[in-house]
């Protein structure tokens, strides 16, 4: 990948709102090459959607969220993509991953309470044929998410006014 | 009581910076691109390792020198970024700052009857250490014709037969300019010619944009007449540690630590031992904020183009140094009224010497935020006075 390519990304990954003329004056590359790169990278999925970052519980919205350790039974010519594509059909489930270690799925899971994130456990999850086995581990304080820190102390620099 | 300074001292002029930082001082709600320090905060990995020195009781003085695991790892550093060959051993001194190593250099090597050459404008300690040392100090104006870059010529015309040290500082403060291997070839056949030594703080080596810096020592026979003078400050946002190193000729950085270890005795050790930290784990920090700094740096310049002024492209440190001659307005007075109309602060191209009239230093070591509104409001200012 081109050094300026991964600039570029870097500066919509941060802040997809900023207009392409911004970012050809940031990078020095030129609007028309912007604008045919994002297309491109849209196309091929390399930028996978353009979202903003919410902090629900800042804007008064409980939510509950959990991470699950799921083991499972590896199905013969699927592997582990069978059942996790089967997983992350539910709306529920935020995140999956394959894991190595003495698990083999990663969940993240989000509901309005923990006995709804329960039930779908109970209910969804578990009963699942090759689930074989599921530890619930609720999220009680978010520091630090996709980067963001969620919790900062302020951090302005104490700078000097002017200075030589 | 000033009878009791001594006439050096008396005679010294206060920093040209002091009286507008006093009138800065007195307003509120400001944007500051006066500033010569980076925005960020130390990369967290460094100021990590400064905290964990103190939980194991690091708190002990270190060798004069400075810790050998740093000056080892700065010799590595030097070799690598810029071809540079000094020995942990006796070639590599850790200083408080690169301010206490110019300042080392000054004493060390100079007496009442020497001259120092200092290219102008020029950042403000150069001349008031080689003053403070009983040195005379001979000005090499240079100009935005040349994009502030020194000419041999230059130091022809102005060369006094009693000088003994020239002063570099490329990437250069105020200006932001660079010099290339082949400006450097030039002066460094003049050096040689005139039995210079020569002072290259090179405080900004890291931040240079589009080229390559090249280090004056590393030009063929250099290495011997140079005192090669570093920091972390800018580099890893380090300015409040003081951590700077000095290198050179074994002999000659003998006399310096003979100083060093009677007036400071050594660096803070936890500034070191972050520094070492630093030089370990941050090359990735460091790399990002380089990226952002070219970032501000194209915004700045498009910016000041835009607006009609004229403006070299500066290709290192975090200054830009536009001219403002078109408003016909006096730097001084440039920013006096920008600061009085507008509440932006930048710093008059005077404050660094003759040559700097009719340019202001802007740092863009802001947020980009800042940096938009600031220059919203200078284009506002630069607007009215075109009418």
């Amino acid at each position: 990948m081109l050094e300026q390519d991964r600039e570029l990304l870097c500066l919509i990954e941060q802040d997809c709102r900023i207009p392409p003329e911004k970012l050809a004056v940031l990078t020095g590359l030129s609007v028309d090459y912007i604008l045919e790169k994002i297309q491109q990278w849209e196309d091929d999925k390399v930028i996978v959607q353009y979202r903003p970052l919410i902090n629900w519980e800042k804007a008064g919205q409980e939510s509950v969220s959990a991470l699950i350790e799921v083991r499972v039974q590896p199905q013969r010519g699927a592997g582990f993509d069978k059942i996790a594509k089967r997983i992350q059909k539910f709306p529920e489930v935020r995140t999956v991953y394959l894991m190595s270690g003495g698990f083999d799925l990663t969940l993240i899971i989000e509901g309005k309470s923990m006995q709804e994130v329960a039930l779908f456990v109970a209910e969804k999850l578990a009963p699942l044929d090759h689930v074989q086995s599921t530890a619930t581990h609720f999220v009680l304080r978010r520091y630090k998410q996709n980067g963001v820190e969620f919790i900062t102390e302020d951090e302005t620099p104490q700078r000097q006014a002017v200075w030589p | 009581m000033n009878h009791y300074l001594n006439a050096t001292t008396a005679a010294l002029q206060p920093s040209g910076i002091r009286k507008f930082f006093d009138l800065v001082a007195t307003k509120k709600n400001i944007i500051s691109l006066g500033v010569g320090e980076p925005d960020f905060v130390t990369p967290w990995t460094i100021r990590e390792s400064g905290i964990f020195a103190l939980e194991q009781g690091q708190t002990m003085y270190t060798s004069n020198a400075g810790l050998i695991e740093l000056r080892q790892e700065l010799s590595k550093y030097l070799s690598v970024h810029m071809e540079l060959d000094y020995q942990p051993e006796g070639e590599i001194l850790i200083t408080v700052g690169a301010s206490e190593a110019v300042d080392l250099v000054m004493r060390a090597l100079l007496a009442p009857g020497d001259a120092v050459l200092v290219p102008e404008p020029s950042y403000v300690s150069y001349a008031p250490c080689a003053l403070l040392a009983g040195a005379d100090v001979r000005y090499i104006p240079t100009t935005a014709q040349h994009e502030f870059r020194l000419k041999a010529a230059d130091l022809e015309k102005h060369y006094t037969p009693n000088a003994k040290l020239l002063v570099l500082n490329y990437p250069n403060n105020p200006t932001g300019a660079i010099m290339t291997r082949e400006d450097l070839l030039e002066i460094a056949e003049f050096v040689a010619a005139h039995d210079l030594l020569v002072l290259s703080d090179e405080a900004y080596a890291d931040l240079t944009y589009s080229r390559q810096h090249t280090s004056f020592a590393s030009l063929p026979g250099m290495k011997d007449r140079t005192l090669y003078v570093g920091s972390f400050s800018k580099s890893y946002a380090m300015t409040g540690w003081r951590i700077g190193y000095l290198a050179g000729h074994p002999e000659l950085l003998q006399g310096m630590l003979k100083i060093h270890q009677y007036v400071i005795m050594c660096a803070s050790r936890m500034a070191q031992t972050a520094a070492l930290e630093a030089l370990r784990s941050a090359e990735a920090a460091k790399t990002e904020m380089l990226i952002s700094y070219n970032q501000r740096r194209r915004f700045m310049i498009e910016g000041f183009r835009k607006m009609g002024l004229d403006c070299f492209e500066p290709l290192g440190a975090f200054y830009i140094f536009p001219s403002i001659q078109k408003t016909g307005l006096t730097s001084d007075a440039f920013v006096n009224t920008l600061l009085e109309e507008e509440n932006v602060a930048a710093v008059a191209g005077t404050a660094f010497g003759p040559s700097g009239e009719g340019h202001i230093r802007c740092s863009y070591a802001c947020s980009l935020e800042q940096l938009e509104e600031a220059m919203n409001r200078i284009e506002r200012f630069v607007q009215k006075r075109f009418k």
